[in-house]
């Protein structure tokens, strides 16, 4: 869990990247604007934005658990499992609930 | 047993050292903003999911709300130092050449720092701007 944590990391170092193009594309104007918006709506774009989604709930829960660490606890492998699950869990549910939201409200 | 003959006292020996050669620094700053990233993360997602299917000048007058705007920018920093303490750790951990190794970590300093800047350039000018 550990790798997944790099992983998600690295994830979203690179999707920076995009963040930054979608506010520069706002700071642009309404045409560039318009463009990102079409571009994050289409499939492609929802399949990336999922994911990137799903990454920052992962590496945010998955974080938590480095707090535990740095506090001298959660070592134990029962714990380590529990909370390596309680990650896979709650950052699932949590992307799932911004998803819900984003339908619901388009 | 390792002599301490020099004038320096051990703990001056010990800041600056480490994998990334800046000591408990960069341990500290990355757990540091860890914790307002944990903050300005629940914040953005509210941001962006308040964006959703907004036209333009909705969205607009939303991100150029003071608040929103100072949230964004906040999120921004911690965002670039936290990643690029993450990215510094990883190359450090698998960039064994040493020509290399600080190549990769320079590249990725300026990773971090062109994409804060281009996103602080856009909140603020969104801000400001118009």
């Amino acid at each position: 869990m550990s790798v997944a944590h790099r992983v998600t990391g690295t994830g979203l170092y690179l999707g920076t990247v995009l963040i930054a193009a979608w506010l520069v594309a706002a700071a642009s104007g309404p045409a560039a604007f318009d463009t990102a918006q079409w571009i994050a709506g289409s499939i492609l774009g929802r399949l990336v934005l999922f994911l990137y989604s799903f990454s920052l709930m992962h590496h945010m829960v998955g974080g938590l658990r480095h707090f535990v660490w740095d506090m001298g606890k959660g070592y134990e492998p029962q714990t380590r499992m529990a909370m390596a699950k309680f990650t896979l869990v709650i950052s699932a549910a949590l992307t799932i609930l911004i998803w819900v939201v984003v339908l619901a409200t388009r | 047993m390792q002599s301490n003959s020099s004038m320096r006292t051990p703990l001056g020996r010990v800041r600056g050292l480490g994998s990334a050669k800046s000591g408990t620094g960069h341990f500290w700053l990355q757990r540091l903003t860890a914790v307002a990233n944990l903050i300005l993360t629940v914040i953005f997602v509210f941001i962006v999911v308040a964006l959703v299917g907004k036209p333009y000048p909705a969205a607009i007058a939303l991100l150029s709300h003071p608040l929103v705007a100072i949230l964004m920018l906040l999120f921004i920093l911690s965002a670039c130092i936290h990643m690029r303490l993450g990215m510094q750790v990883i190359i450090e951990d698998y960039v064994h050449e040493e020509g290399m190794k600080i190549l990769a970590v320079m590249a990725n300093t300026f990773f971090a720092i062109a994409v804060g800047a281009a996103s602080v350039y856009a909140v603020l000018k969104l801000s400001f701007g118009g």
